[in-house]
């Protein structure tokens, strides 16, 4: 087994562990690259099959190609697919492209506060029905007590400091002060009521290593992640706002593993196009023990 | 369009650099998070510009740079200035990838650094030349080769305190290679090194021309590569069982990752503690050519060329290999990280290879200071940060290795109060003469003063034995319907009986769930000793059970003794061992049921005409 081998079979058994011990889970799917090859991760542990409800945040500023390319894989791999949104927040124009808040705290309210009420269900969440096409308010409102999320430890210094199975508190808060020791195979999958459990399938991997993974399973991938022409591509998805692409005339998998291996971005932080990780001091930690994934 | 295909040759096996886990321990201060620092800047690891916004943050805050500051990347750590929890670096040599564990030195964190060095396959276990060897320096060394790390380079860091003084070193080298001599603990390398100058890290000092075995880097770079799992015996904790429906997919797929070993299609295997034994049929993937085979480390999944009843939990093995042991004691080396302290008489949840069990600490043979390896053998508990030789017992059987045997099936983790708060390796079995169960019920019948009727007059008047009934079969097989009709015939007939209905919360429990609920092993309990009061008043106490194996029918059996038990089976049967009184089909005519049943406890003599 190489590294790549060992890395899936990490994931899936992390996967299976946590479909295992949580009735009531679920896995977030930003559509990004990592939580793309995390879904695919699933149907590799259910052998074709993915038996957990996919949720995403749509904040509505996502780049619109990102909510085609969710949709349209969602219908073509028969996925359980849920997104919740801040309404609210949407309805009264209280976010940074409004020119109402900055950029943080439109991060909390569209992104965290969102994920925190999506997921106990006090907030409507929307189900794709497979036969119309269209989402319908999930009549399901049971929170959810394992969320499966596609962080990775590589990417900056709070996530560096993550388990695979991490606890939240009510306030859905982590004490990255007491975390739970983490050892061979046994992982934290007992909880108190109230709590839930963020499980990390994908710490272990680096940027390249996805990349490395894409290209060896030929997982389709949303193509801003590559040159259409314009010289520039984009290497972390977010919202349209706050992302900016990179220079970059990838044009397929293999010329980004290239450039992520020994090019140009072999030394250069993958989140350097994200405008909030800078307004939050380079550490993220602001957002994250708020809940930020 | 908004996918793209992608076309990629071929993959190059060696294009996929190698990759190691390395974990660095050591007492509070001694200079770890420079070491890394230090690996990572001079090694050209860091990301562009990480460097200089440190030390821009270090200006900032008008403080000193200090290549620990690249790590200490939260702020409230920062603050403390302590690492408080394990840290994950990248850096890369010439000649691989390398993630460095960055443990705490902390005692408070020792759970941290546990969950470090668990996932290491070398450690760097630093010391500070100035202060010496301190009580952590000792128990990480403890720590770190319970933990299974065979690889250990010890690092005397701050040289250039005390002068590159050759003479401090090699008197802490004598003292800290003694005390590893003691644990059977032999370092790869003793290395004198400057974290904070780059002394020794990955060029020589020339302040430090005594010195003359290798650099950290070239000696980290030494390490080898100790997975070759797949040549050990075969051996892979059954995790889960999926029988995925839709598109009609009928596999019935055995899954879980592979611990030692190698599989085969075609292998004989078997499944402990149950016993149950099939034929690999296929071996399983998604997106992948049909596979003949699977090793050690792999997550995969099997299908079996006869459908066997078993659960999540078991450990598959190779019919013909040697066998792993089963049984519910066994003892072990235990480190406890949990605030309160392991106790008797209290019920944990023991994890052990893909199973939970509930268990209690049956007996604390020694407690060993970790920092002074002396031992305690009074104590009749395990405190936090304690190292003990215990004995566990398991409410039901579990089948596991030696960890001298085979390390990965060797080892478990106690669970208390939500929280993983021992680990474990077990250094042998123990039998169950002595188990705490036993000893219960020894202790019931002791107690048990008899009266002036005897169960052979109460049977002749009553016309019939005292007995449990049981009537087990799987979710909605009628078993309940078929013992009420039960107790209400054999009451109009006249003779003395009981329907006890509890049975079924725990079925519904247990029937939405893949994994045994805990509660149910105590409610067996509690209907074992409910039963033997019942049958001794002369009562043929009827219930149900579902999804019961051997292990719970004797167990109920032990616990009602002298009255022994009477079971009727509907469905599958998935016994191996125990004797099953009357079987009856899935879905049987309840009125036949009850008449089979009637005569069986007839013929038996359990009715008495």
């Amino acid at each position: 087994m190489d590294q790549i081998d060992q890395l899936e079979s990490k994931s899936i058994h992390i996967l299976r562990e946590a479909y295992r011990e949580f009735k009531s889970l679920c896995m977030l799917w930003s559509i990004g690259k990592d939580s793309t090859v995390m879904l695919w991760l699933a149907r590799k542990a259910f052998f074709g099959h993915v038996p957990i409800p996919l949720v995403h945040i749509d904040t509505a500023f996502k780049i619109p190609a990102m909510i085609q390319y969710r949709d349209e894989m969602a219908l073509k791999w028969g996925l359980n697919m849920i997104y919740g949104q801040n309404i609210k927040a949407l309805q009264e124009k209280k976010t940074f492209p409004d020119g109402a808040i900055d950029r943080l705290s439109c991060c909390k309210a569209l992104k965290s506060e969102a994920l925190k009420h999506t997921l106990s269900g006090e907030w409507d969440r929307w189900r794709l029905n497979h036969t119309s096409g269209q989402y319908e308010v999930d009549k399901n409102r049971e929170p959810y007590t394992g969320v499966i999320v596609g962080v990775r430890a590589d990417e900056e210094g709070s996530r560096s400091k993550e388990r695979y199975f991490s606890p939240r508190d009510k306030e859905s808060d982590w004490d990255v002060d007491d975390q739970p020791p983490e050892l061979w195979t046994y992982y934290k999958t007992d909880f108190a009521p109230g709590s839930h459990v963020r499980i990390h399938p994908l710490l272990d991997w680096t940027e390249l290593n996805l990349w490395e993974y894409i290209e060896r399973e030929k997982i389709p991938v949303v193509d801003l992640y590559f040159d259409r022409g314009e010289g520039t591509r984009y290497r972390s998805l977010g919202c349209m706002p706050c992302t900016t692409p990179v220079e970059s005339t990838a044009t397929t998998v293999s010329e980004i593993v290239e450039e992520l291996r020994s090019g140009k971005f072999s030394n250069v932080a993958e989140r350097s196009g994200r405008a909030q990780d800078k307004d939050d001091g380079g550490g993220l930690e602001t957002l994250r023990r708020g809940g930020y994934m | 369009m908004t996918t793209t295909a992608i076309e990629s040759a071929p993959r190059d096996k060696n294009t996929t650099r190698d990759h190691m886990d390395v974990v660095i321990v050591g007492h509070v201060d001694h200079g770890k998070s420079t070491v890394i620092g230090r690996l990572m800047a001079d090694t050209g690891s860091l990301p562009e510009g990480k460097l200089e916004q440190v030390k821009a943050m270090c200006a900032a805050n008008a403080r000193p740079f200090e290549y620990a500051f690249l790590l200490d990347a939260l702020k409230n750590e920062q603050a403390q200035g302590i690492t408080i929890d394990t840290a994950r670096c990248f850096f890369k040599s010439k000649k691989r990838n390398y993630i460095i564990h960055d443990a705490p030195g902390h005692i408070e964190f020792l759970k941290n650094m546990v969950t470090g060095a668990a996932r290491a396959e070398a450690a760097l276990l630093v010391i500070d030349a100035g202060e010496g060897v301190q009580e952590n320096s000792k128990r990480h060394g403890y720590m770190v080769s319970m933990l299974g790390v065979k690889q250990i380079a010890v690092l005397v860091n701050k040289m250039d305190i005390v002068g590159y003084s050759q003479d401090t070193f090699n008197q802490i080298q004598d003292e800290y290679l003694t005390f590893l001599d003691r644990l059977g603990v032999h370092p790869t390398a003793i290395i004198p090194v400057s974290a904070r100058n780059g002394k020794n890290i990955i060029t020589y000092a020339e302040e430090m021309p005594w010195y003359t075995g290798m650099t950290v880097l070239d000696q980290v770079d030494a390490f080898q590569k100790l997975r070759d799992d797949s040549a050990k015996t075969f051996r892979m904790p059954v995790q889960d069982i999926y029988k995925f429906t839709a598109q009609g997919d009928d596999r019935r797929v055995v899954s879980g990752t592979i611990s030692t070993g190698v599989i085969k299609v075609g292998d004989e295997v078997l499944f402990l503690p149950s016993g149950k034994e099939s034929v690999v049929k296929t071996i399983e993937g998604f997106n992948l050519p049909q596979q003949s085979e699977a090793v050690a480390g792999q997550a995969t999944g099997v299908t079996l060329t006869a459908q066997i009843y078993i659960k999540a939990g078991e450990l598959m093995c190779k019919k013909g290999d040697p066998q792993p042991l089963v049984s519910r004691r066994f003892r072990a080396n235990l480190f406890w990280m949990g605030r309160a302290p392991m106790i008797k008489e209290k019920q944990y949840k023991l994890k052990i290879g893909a199973t939970n069990v509930p268990a209690e600490l049956a007996d604390v043979i020694s407690v060993l200071d970790a920092s002074e390896l002396s031992t305690v053998e009074s104590k009749q508990q395990v405190d936090r940060h304690d190292v003990a030789e215990i004995i566990i017992e398991a409410r039901r059987p579990v089948a596991y290795d030696r960890r001298n045997d085979l390390e990965p099936t060797g080892r478990f983790v106690i669970v208390d109060d939500y929280e993983i708060s021992g680990a474990g390796v077990i250094l042998d079995e123990v039998g169950d003469d002595e188990s705490v169960m036993m000893e219960q019920i020894r202790e019931r019948e002791f107690t048990w003063e008899i009266g002036h009727i005897s169960g052979e007059k109460r049977a002749s008047r009553n016309r019939n034995q005292g007995k449990l009934i049981v009537l087990h079969g799987v979710y909605g097989c009628s078993k309940r319907r078929v013992a009420k009709r039960l107790e209400q015939v054999l009451f109009e007939q006249g003779y003395h009986t009981y329907y006890f209905g509890i049975s079924n919360y725990f079925e519904e429990l247990d029937h939405d769930n893949r994994v045994r609920e805990m509660g149910r092993e105590l409610h067996l309990q509690k209907l074992g000793d409910l039963a033997r009061v019942m049958a001794d008043a002369g009562i043929m106490l009827i219930t149900t059970v579902a999804d019961a194996d051997d292990f719970d029918l004797d167990n109920l059996r032990r616990m009602n003794e002298p009255n022994d038990l009477f079971v009727v089976n509907i469905g599958e049967n998935v016994f191996t061992s125990f004797p099953i009184d009357v079987q009856l089909q899935y879905r049987p005519d309840v009125e036949m049921a009850v008449k089979t049943i009637i005569n069986k406890l007839r013929e038996r003599q359990i009715l008495l005409d």
